[in-house]
């Protein structure tokens, strides 16, 4: 474990001035947060029924690997977030991600109004605040016509440039009830944001709950790579064809074993899905890409390339921090062994490319 | 066009003879599991069936792309039943024509996921019963695999007391679906028999579980499902990792049967990344991931991936090493691999050796 | 990549082989021939006989023992449509589907963007590296006897 004057010193292997970085994370808001947002139907609601702290109990932000040690949100999250990552890192942008327990309320009603409220604070107190800021919107997945119509009212503020939601849902989202929703977002120019964690509407893995968070942490490729095998095999990229789907906070190198297995198995399933007319892992390469912290590789930096080239594509990597997440030790904030080649395209290129609405 | 020759050496595995770690026997007739079970259980199957998990009888919610739930089209035997039925076209079409000197069976059947578990007791008995007198007694290159209940953990625990001593058993099969994670305490009595009777034990993915097929619910189509089946493997490994399974047990041997290999490695990195940050929750999971994966683990080949650039299999064999690879077929499911042309890339004699013959023949303790 | 003509060199014709009767294949049915050292499936898809290498290229399954099947297309999920009616053959291992007349698999990784590496079996039961496709060989009826073309 490195001591704190290592963390603080450890500078930026590569310079990231310019760089737009995918995934950050505010503080998920609060009802104190949220009230100025709601009529009074809902202060109502969230007041006597006690809707207060919408973490999610599949990504409990409050725990501690959730806050690298010499950071913290005390004070004011955007002064603190401005201090350790934007200033320094010279960041041109950042995406902010509220990954909210607003993806496991029950109440559809409830899950819409807490989506638009926090879109409302995100707007307030985050992106009028600094002009590098950008974000996800929350939409209720769990209403379908309630979340076309949050990414409507949205859809002129161009600081919203993602539609979030989860790694682990609770329909693979590949499936038709959604598609509305691309429609809206492939309309306007939003990608999809799968963020990892878990709504607990099923079990993360084949054999139910398991003891331990880190259990629940190890198996979140499970939760991308079906939902990747989803969207293919339904034929959302065929219906959407400017869709694009964001991988975040995925760990990246699992995706190959996905490509292969999958274009394989397809060219003996053809006739199941034959709206799936190209190899899915070309229809990866064009539609999905991938935030590069965490990175699960290998401490051979030679052969981190490797996982990369395993991709065949330059296109899909994404940059980010996942702050206050602790991946990296002072402003290092790049995996280890990561191509100096393939560098500038990260950091910025293949950003701009995923969301169009970043210029404004 | 340039074709230049990848490896001559296909034809020389021709004549070492392979192990099959992965090959599925069938019932010639649908009810002649039957035959093996006590009076008192034949009534009740015919009167009641076998309840699973599965929301169907009969049909598989996911359809499978070739007749006979997925078999290889050309292995129906000549003089009638259902592929892999018939001992005599099995030895011709499998053993003789991929010169496999061992094929190491895994019975798919219901036993291990019956919803009555006093049932799935006596089916997994007969399960062993039926795969001796059909199979692996009558042809000494097929060796049997102790099915057992494993929600059952006493009787699971009885029925492998009562099989060990024949030799015909080299491994112990429970499927990774199971009802809870499988590191959790309540199989840790199966794991302490296999531990102390050195036997393997092979987790085969499975057809249907209590549990959706993936984390979001369930797929809807065949090829989702196909891919997903590796991820239950995934979990085994994970979650009898952390669980302390292995330092508890720390001879105990895991086979992953039928989930290909490709993951492993990135697997592997993330259970260490998070280790590291998040050792102080699983103290007793005293060494890092890795060591026990190293140790404690065996994969078999099928289904192998095919990358685009093959050579990038090459990458995956290095960071897995090749002694815990050992080959399989899946005969007769349509997914097939043939010995011949499975691998393509380029092996050492070296390596051959070891991912076609000898890392199962010094696991199952083969001759 | 294509073979030039050399002018001043007489080409070889053809062999003609009279492979089998007509009658012994029926519609939809197919059957395994050996000619010049190589294993050929002939099909009978309603009435035209199509002739393809037997063995399939991607791990040397016999595809004499595949399926024929019609081409099933569609640009909508959930809408199929049908065309080139029983003219395409699925291997009876991995199911994939060849092109009878091409030869080609439909999922022929030359039709995607990324160049592919794909390691096929040769007839001589050799791995090349090559685009997946099983070669075809011209096929004819003469009186009632099929007769194919090396």
């Amino acid at each position: 474990m490195s001591t704190m004057s290592e963390t603080h010193t450890k500078m930026a292997r590569f310079e990231t001035a310019g760089a737009i970085d995918c995934d950050v994370h505010p503080p998920t808001p609060r009802r104190a947060d949220l009230i100025p947002y709601l009529d009074d139907y809902w202060q109502e609601i969230v007041t006597s029924r006690e809707v207060d702290v919408l973490e999610l109990m599949g990504y409990p932000e409050r725990t501690r690997p959730y806050m690298r040690p010499d950071w913290t949100w005390s004070g004011d999250p955007l002064a603190q977030m401005q201090k350790n990552l934007l200033d320094p890192l010279g960041l041109e942008g950042a995406i902010l991600n509220v990954v909210s327990g607003a993806h496991a309320l029950f109440d559809p009603y409830l899950a819409a109004a807490i989506c638009r409220a926090t879109n409302d604070w995100l707007a307030d107190k985050w992106l009028s605040r600094d002009r590098r800021l950008r974000a996800s919107m929350l939409v209720p997945f769990q209403n379908v016509e309630a979340a076309v119509e949050e990414i409507e009212r949205r859809a002129e503020d161009k600081r919203f440039v993602q539609v979030l939601t989860l790694a682990m849902t609770e329909l693979p989202l590949g499936r038709r009830t959604y598609w509305p929703i691309y429609e809206a977002a492939e309309k306007h120019g939003l990608p999809i944001g799968i963020h990892a964690g878990s709504n607990f509407r099923h079990a993360p893995s084949h054999s139910g709950f398991h003891s331990f968070l880190i259990e629940d942490h190890v198996v979140q490729p499970q939760g991308f790579s079906t939902q990747v095998a989803s969207l293919i095999s339904e034929g959302v990229f065929v219906k959407y064809p400017k869709l694009k789907a964001v991988m975040i906070e995925s760990g990246v190198t699992w995706m190959p074993a996905l490509m292969w297995r999958m274009s394989k198995d397809w060219r003996g399933t053809r006739i199941e899905v034959p709206w799936v007319k190209d190899a899915p892992a070309d229809i990866i390469r064009r539609h999905i890409r991938m935030t590069s912290q965490p990175f699960d590789g290998p401490d051979d930096v030679e052969d981190v390339a490797k996982t990369l080239d395993h991709l065949l594509s330059d296109d899909m990597l994404l940059f980010s921090s996942d702050y206050p997440h602790w991946h990296f030790e002072g402003l290092d904030v790049l995996p280890e062994g990561l191509p100096e080649a393939k560098v500038n395209k990260i950091l910025r290129d293949n950003v701009l490319a995923t969301y169009p609405r970043f210029g404004g | 066009m340039e074709t230049p020759v990848l490896e001559r050496g296909q034809e020389k595995a021709q004549t070492q003879g392979v192990v099959d770690c992965d090959v599925h026997p069938a019932f010639s007739r649908p009810d002649q599991l039957l035959d093996y079970l006590p009076e008192r259980w034949k009534t009740h199957v015919r009167d009641f069936a076998v309840r699973t998990a599965n929301p169907l009888l009969g049909t598989l919610p996911y359809p499978r792309m070739t007749p006979g739930n997925g078999m290889r089209r050309d292995s129906w035997p000549p003089n009638g039943g259902p592929p892999a039925s018939d001992l005599a076209f099995l030895q011709q079409q499998l053993l003789d024509q991929c010169n496999i000197d061992y094929g190491i069976l895994q019975p798919l059947a219901a036993g291990s996921v019956a919803f009555n578990q006093e049932l799935g007791a006596a089916l997994c008995a007969a399960l062993n019963d039926w795969q001796i007198d059909k199979f692996a007694g009558p042809e000494p290159r097929l060796k049997a695999s102790i099915c057992v209940p494993q929600e059952d953990a006493r009787e699971s625990v009885a029925e492998i007391d009562r099989r060990v001593t024949d030799r015909r058993f080299v491994q112990i099969a429970m499927p990774p679906r199971t009802l809870e994670p499988c590191g959790r305490r309540r199989y840790w009595p199966i794991y302490e028999a296999a531990e102390h009777y050195g036997l393997p034990i092979g987790l085969h993915t499975s057809a249907f579980g209590y549990r959706p097929n993936t984390p979001s619910g369930w797929s809807s189509f065949y090829l989702e499902e196909h891919y997903a089946a590796s991820n239950s493997l995934q979990t085994v490994l994970s979650s009898m990792i952390l669980e302390g399974v292995f330092e508890q047990f720390p001879k105990l041997k895991i086979v992953l049967v039928e989930g290909g290999f490709s993951w492993l490695p990135s697997l592997v990195w993330r259970l260490d990344r998070e280790w590291k940050r998040m050792r102080d929750e699983v103290p007793h999971v005293k060494r890092k991931p890795s060591e026990y994966v190293r140790e404690n683990f065996w994969y078999t080949t099928q289904p192998i991936e095919e990358p685009e650039n093959n050579r990038h299999l090459l990458d995956i064999l290095r960071w897995i090493g090749t002694g815990r690879l050992m080959f399989s077929t899946d005969y007769p499911h349509w997914d097939f691999d043939d010995p011949r042309f499975a691998f393509k890339v380029p092996l050492t004699q070296a390596e051959r050796s070891a991912i076609f013959r000898d890392n199962a023949v010094d696991l199952f303790g083969l001759k | 990549m294509s073979t030039a003509e050399n002018p001043t060199r007489e080409k070889r014709p053809p062999a003609r082989h009279v492979v089998a009767r007509v009658d012994e294949i029926a519609s939809g049915a197919s059957r395994l021939v050996h000619v010049e050292g190589r294993d050929i499936a002939i099909f009978n898809v309603a009435g035209e006989f199509m002739a393809i290498a037997n063995r399939c290229p991607h791990e040397g399954a016999d595809l004499c023992k595949g399926k024929l099947l019609s081409l099933f297309e569609s640009d909508e999920p959930g809408v199929v449509r049908m065309s080139r009616r029983g003219e395409l053959v699925r291997c009876p291992w991995h199911g994939w589907e060849f092109d009878l007349r091409s030869g080609k698999s439909w999922c022929d990784p030359a039709r995607t963007r990324v160049k592919s590496y794909d390691v096929a079996v040769e007839h001589g039961a050799r791995l090349v590296e090559g685009t997946y496709r099983a070669e075809v060989f011209k096929i004819s009826v003469d009186d009632d006897y099929l007769v194919l073309e090396l």
